[in-house]
Formats: C-alpha cells, sequence, structure tokens
C-alpha cells in the first residue's frame, strides 16, 4: 500500500518546506553574486524549481546515489549536501566540496551519495544506470536517481538507460525536470510529443507530476522509489515546472533579444512550490505562520554563515593545480 | 612456461581476476558469444549477473561502467572495436577521465575497458582506427599496448587491480599470435618498458604492434653487423621516459613506430620527449615511421601501402645511420 502524500505528518511537511527554502535562499546569494562579479565561473539557477529535488530526496538516504545536472546546486543541498561547502566550491577555494576543482557544475559528495552536477546535457543519465547495476549487484535496497532536463531527454542515451534497466530490471528512477527550456530554445521547438511517454515502449512506467507541488513529486518519488527498492525496475518520471531564471546567470549580457515572453515568467513566479506549501499548511493548519517564520530565520541564518564560511575560506595552492588525476600515479 | 595464444593468455586472466575479486562485474556486447575469444567462458563460470551482454549502446555502457565503478564496484568494460570507443566518447572523455579530479579525488574508478585497435585485417576504415594517440591526450585514461602473450596476461591482470580507468587495447588480428606465457601467477606493472632486443647503433621505440615488424627489421639488420636496440612501451600512459631515454644516449638514434596516423600521432610525443630530454645525445635526426594521415583503405594491398612495414622501417633505420658515423 502506497502511503499518501496528503497524509503526511506535519513534521515532514516542515523538513521539505525548510529544505526548499534552504536551495531558493543560497541560490538568491549566488544570484546577488554573480550580478556583483564575485563568480570565478557561470551558474545555472534551480530557482522555482526545488519541490522535485526536495520532493524525491526525502525518499532516499545517503547510501542512495543521484547523479545531477549543470543546474545540479538543489540535487546537491536536498541530498544533504552542505551548504557552506558548496559555496566555497563555486567560490573557487580550497575547502569547497571539490577543493576547487570542480565549482558548480560539478558539486558532488560520494559520502553522501551524490555523485554530482554534470556539465555534460544528459551525463548522468548512463552514470545513474551504472551506479543501479551496482546497487543491484549489492542486493542491499539501494536506489540510483538520475535528475536531468527536458534537453538531456532528447539525447539518445535516455531511450539507451531505459531499455537497459527494463531488461535488467535496474533500481533506477529517471526524474525529467522539464522546465521548458533547453539552454534558450523553448522546449516544443525542440521536442517532440511528450516526454513521460518516451517510457512506455520500454514497457517502463511513467508518471507526470506536477513539479511545483512538493507533494505531487513526493507521491510520484514514493511509487517510483518503492518499485526499484524492490527489484521491480525504474519508472520515468516527468515534472513539469518552469526555469524563472535565465539558462545562465549574467544571459542578458551577451543575448542579443529575449527568448521569451516576461508576461509567462511572472505567470509562473504565481505558482512558486515555496509558497505554495506555505498556503497549504496554512489551509490545513497543519503550521502557523511565525513557525514558517522560526524556519525562514534559520535558514537564512545557515545561509549566512555558510556564505561567511566560503567568503572567508583559503585559495587552493596553484602549485597543486594538477590536482589528484590518478588514485595510482607511477 | 607452456605456448599460448595471445587471446588465450587475455582469456586466462580475465578468469583468475574474476576468481579472485568478486566486486568485479564485466559487460559489453556479446561478450557471451565472444567475437574474439578473449570474454570466452566467463559467463559460463561466472553468471549472467558478474557477466552481462548489453545492447549495442556505446553511449551508455561506456557511462554505467562509470557510474557501476564510482558506485564501489570494479567495472571490465568491452567496448569491442577502438572505432566504438568514439559513440562511447562522452562517457570516456568527460566523465571517466574527468570525474575523480573534478571532485578533488573522491572516488576511485576502477575501470577496465578492452577494445582492439589498428588494421591490417580488411575490417576497412570503421574498425580500424589505431585509437591510442587520443586517449592518451584524454590524461586521465591510462593505456596499455601489449606485444605478446606474456605481457597480455601480466598487463590485463594490473589494469583490472589497477584503481584508474585503463584502456587495455589489443593490437586487432593478433590475438592467435602464440608465446610463451608463465604457469604461475604474475603481473606486469603499468609503466614499465621492455627492451626487446638490445643493440647499440639505434634505438626503435615500437608500439603495440609494430613491435613485431620491428623485431624482424632488427633481425634482417644483424647479418649487416647493424645493431638496433628494440623498445616496447607496453603502456604509453603511464610512459616510461627513462627507459627510452636511457637508450636513446646509448645509441645517440631514434626511429619510432606507430600504427597510428601521422599528425599527433603517439610517435610524435617520443620524438619531442626525446629532443627536448635527449637532444645533447642525438646524431641524426629522429625518424617516425606512421600511418600516412588518411583513413584506413579495405584492399589488402591498399592497406599494406598506409601501414608501417618492416621495409619502411628498415629504411628510416638506414636514414638515421646516414648520420653522425658509428660508434
Amino acid at each position: 500500500m502506497n502511503a499518501i502524500a496528503t497524509n503526511l505528518p506535519r513534521e515532514e511537511l516542515l523538513a521539505m518546506y525548510e529544505r526548499m527554502l534552504l536551495i531558493r535562499l543560497v541560490e538568491e546569494q549566488l544570484a546577488r553574486d554573480c550580478a556583483a562579479g564575485k563568480l570565478p565561473g557561470p551558474v545555472h539557477l534551480y530557482v522555482g524549481e526545488e519541490a522535485i529535488a526536495v520532493g524525491v530526496c526525502r525518499h532516499l538516504d545517503d547510501r542512495d546515489w543521484i547523479t545531477s545536472t549543470h543546474r545540479g546546486h538543489g540535487h546537491f543541498l536536498a541530498k544533504g549536501g552542505d551548504p557552506a561547502r558548496m559555496l566555497a566550491e563555486i567560490y573557487g577555494r580550497a575547502s569547497g566540496i571539490c577543493g576547487g576543482f570542480g565549482g558548480s557544475m560539478h558539486v558532488a559528495d560520494f559520502s553522501k551519495g551524490i555523485i554530482g552536477a554534470n556539465g555534460v546535457v544528459g551525463g548522468g543519465i548512463a552514470l545513474a544506470a551504472g551506479a543501479a547495476l551496482a546497487a543491484q549487484l549489492d542486493g542491499d535496497g539501494r536506489v540510483a536517481v538520475a535528475f536531468f532536463g527536458d534537453g538531456a531527454a532528447n539525447q539518445g542515451v535516455l531511450a539507451e538507460a531505459l531499455n537497459v534497466a527494463a531488461l535488467w530490471k535496474l533500481p533506477l528512477v529517471l526524474v525529467c525536470e522539464n522546465n521548458g527550456f533547453s539552454e534558450f530554445s523553448p522546449t516544443a521547438t525542440v521536442t517532440s510529443g511528450r516526454i513521460v511517454e518516451r517510457a512506455r515502449p520500454f514497457g517502463v512506467p511513467g508518471i507526470e507530476v506536477d513539479g511545483n507541488d512538493v507533494l505531487a513529486v513526493w507521491q510520484a518519488a514514493h511509487v517510483a522509489v518503492r518499485r526499484a527498492r524492490a527489484g521491480e525496475g525504474p519508472t520515468l518520471i516527468e515534472a513539469l515546472t518552469y526555469r524563472t531564471r535565465g539558462h545562465v546567470e549574467y544571459e542578458v549580457t551577451f543575448l542579443s533579444e529575449p527568448y521569451r515572453d516576461e508576461a509567462e515568467v511572472e505567470a509562473w513566479k504565481h505558482k512558486d512550490p515555496i509558497p505554495r506549501l506555505a498556503s497549504y499548511l496554512f489551509e490545513h493548519e497543519l503550521a502557523h505562520p511565525e513557525e514558517l517564520h522560526a524556519i525562514e530565520e534559520r535558514v537564512a541564518q545557515i545561509v549566512a554563515e555558510a556564505v561567511r564560511f566560503a567568503e572567508n575560506a583559503p585559495e587552493p595552492d596553484p602549485a597543486g593545480a594538477r590536482g589528484h588525476m590518478f588514485a595510482n600515479p607511477r | 612456461m607452456a605456448r599460448k595464444r595471445m587471446i588465450q593468455a587475455m582469456n586466462e586472466a580475465l578468469h583468475e581476476e574474476m576468481e579472485r575479486d568478486p566486486s568485479i562485474v564485466l559487460f559489453g556486447e556479446d561478450v557471451k558469444a565472444s567475437l574474439f575469444g578473449d570474454t570466452k567462458g566467463l559467463w559460463k563460470r561466472f553468471g549472467p549477473e558478474r557477466v552481462r551482454d548489453t545492447p549495442i549502446c556505446e553511449t551508455l555502457i561506456a557511462g554505467m561502467a562509470v557510474g557501476a565503478a564510482a558506485a564501489g564496484r570494479r567495472v571490465i568494460c568491452h567496448m569491442m572495436f577502438g572505432n566504438f570507443v568514439y559513440t562511447g566518447m562522452d562517457a570516456i572523455a568527460n566523465q571517466a577521465a574527468k570525474l575523480r579530479f573534478m571532485t578533488n579525488g573522491q572516488i576511485k574508478l576502477p575501470i577496465t575497458f578492452i577494445a582492439v585497435s589498428g588494421g591490417g585485417r580488411s575490417a576497412a576504415a570503421q574498425h580500424s582506427d589505431a585509437i591510442h594517440p587520443v586517449l592518451a591526450n584524454l590524461g586521465g585514461i591510462k593505456v596499455v599496448m601489449p606485444s605478446s602473450p606474456a605481457d597480455a596476461k601480466g598487463l590485463l591482470k594490473a589494469a583490472i587491480r589497477d584503481d584508474d580507468p585503463v584502456f587495455f587495447l589489443q593490437a586487432a588480428g593478433r590475438g592467435g599470435e602464440p608465446g610463451e606465457v608463465p604457469a604461475d601467477e604474475y603481473l606486469v606493472p603499468l609503466g614499465e618498458a621492455c627492451v626487446r632486443r638490445p643493440g647499440r647503433d639505434v634505438t626503435v621505440v615500437a608500439i603495440g604492434s609494430m613491435v613485431r615488424p620491428a623485431l624482424k627489421c632488427a633481425e634482417a639488420l644483424e647479418g649487416e653487423g647493424i645493431e638496433v636496440e628494440v623498445i616496447d612501451p607496453r603502456t604509453i600512459v603511464p610512459l616510461d621516459l627513462d627507459t627510452i631515454l636511457g637508450s636513446v644516449r646509448k645509441t645517440g638514434r631514434l626511429v619510432v613506430v606507430d600504427e597510428a596516423r601521422d599528425t599527433c600521432s603517439f610517435a610524435s610525443h617520443i620524438a619531442a620527449l626525446a629532443a627536448e630530454h635527449a637532444f645533447d645525445a642525438l646524431r641524426a635526426p629522429i625518424r617516425r615511421v606512421t600511418v600516412p594521415d588518411c583513413a584506413i583503405p579495405f584492399a589488402p594491398v591498399l592497406e599494406r601501402a598506409v601501414l608501417p612495414s618492416v621495409e619502411r622501417i628498415e629504411e628510416a633505420i638506414r636514414r638515421t645511420l646516414k648520420h653522425g658515423g658509428r660508434s
């Protein structure tokens, strides 16, 4: 029997609220940092899509694996990654989670099962399938989740992964975050049909879900993760959402003309998943405004401390720039 | 010692290592049927969990190798023909070669990719590339190129036990070549070249499949009193530069033989290193024997015309001997 998201305990809902807010505040900080010219490289923000990472990762623990995308801060934080060390990484500091070798597009923490963000669109799908194979051989109920976008759904590797994962009943959950854009191309101009239906010919269940409704995402992921843990094979979830910020921060500095209607962006901002969960909590008398306010203050404090840590972190030593290429160097 | 074919030696290495380490999983296209014979019997011995036939989808299987290794498995991924590596190149170049580096050494990626590489069998242009220069240039991939059955076994076992991504490139069409293979267990460490034949007049560094024609040529020249020292690097990443430079300092002459296309061949890299580090010892210009910058043609007579031959190696050696007098 599947659990029902609407019967979730209050504590679970508040935990999801807090985690979504953490992602939001960290990324709003990054948007300001980018505008101020403080970041050494590009950042791709997840603002407005937080419900997907949080609704899925609530079902995972540190031993489960995730792979992520170039828009990967939200997945990293949802899976339990440390915001201070993530920010230090994005600032290019030695105490960053990858020592300053990876940056925004490669934040990873294997101790938390985070195989990492990935700079190649679709690059994480095969890695997650491989982690799912390892999990299957280990036989201890672990699962692997691949987060990817609608752009990545057009890479052939998605079909390849659906085929093999279905054949081998891999404990794999494929989560497509359809945010409406492949970089600067509206999804409809580069994508035929519905992505969720791409599961069907492989005999894989497909679930389409409102990606701005964390309870709906929680519900879909609950079904998919349970199925994977039970050895019944993969599931494709298509979470419909919207990228309210650009493909990459500072894109206005190089784009010659707008690629979307501002009214569309504004309309989606009203579907923001964070106030939406707050409204749900109030409507069902599961939380008082003061409680959410206390959470907001706590998260703001965590983010302020993370920023302080990252800003004060030392730069890496250039003498070590050749890094850890090989585990067994000659 | 027992006389075995190279493919048998590889097959033994795979059996022994999979027996020794239950964390190893092996997968690839038709590994059960085993086109070349190297994976023959593994499915029967180790079962369908650890030995898996995959669909023909190199993008996925190369990426799965990385994901499974990142998640704690020791992986052997059979890519069949070297040219098919190009289809799996994102996972190899962007993921396998970089994931450890980008994450500051958080993980090891113990993956052995196996492929045949090079021409000589009328397999035509899309099955005959010598892919080692491409792989060596990625930086995070070790590249093993055995030239004998004994080395094939010892190097393959070492590659499997190594904690980094390794490409094991078997020279195309050479799996049937016999040689003496030690009976007891042994490893050939990565990064140690072998002096196949000592000599004092000219150093010939021959890569992988080129060792055999280089040795034939050395034998032929012996009758004229020309002593050719033949060095087999065995692995090009890591490269045993000390052995190469030591030989060049002794002979003062260098010929590098490589089945790769001329532009950015691995021979070019060895020539550059020798010029940088042993210029003072050189008595003649370095010569490279490579494949011209064309695709590998199909008809045997055409293919033979582009692959390095004993004759072309001999010509290169004679040209270096015109310079600087004899020691």
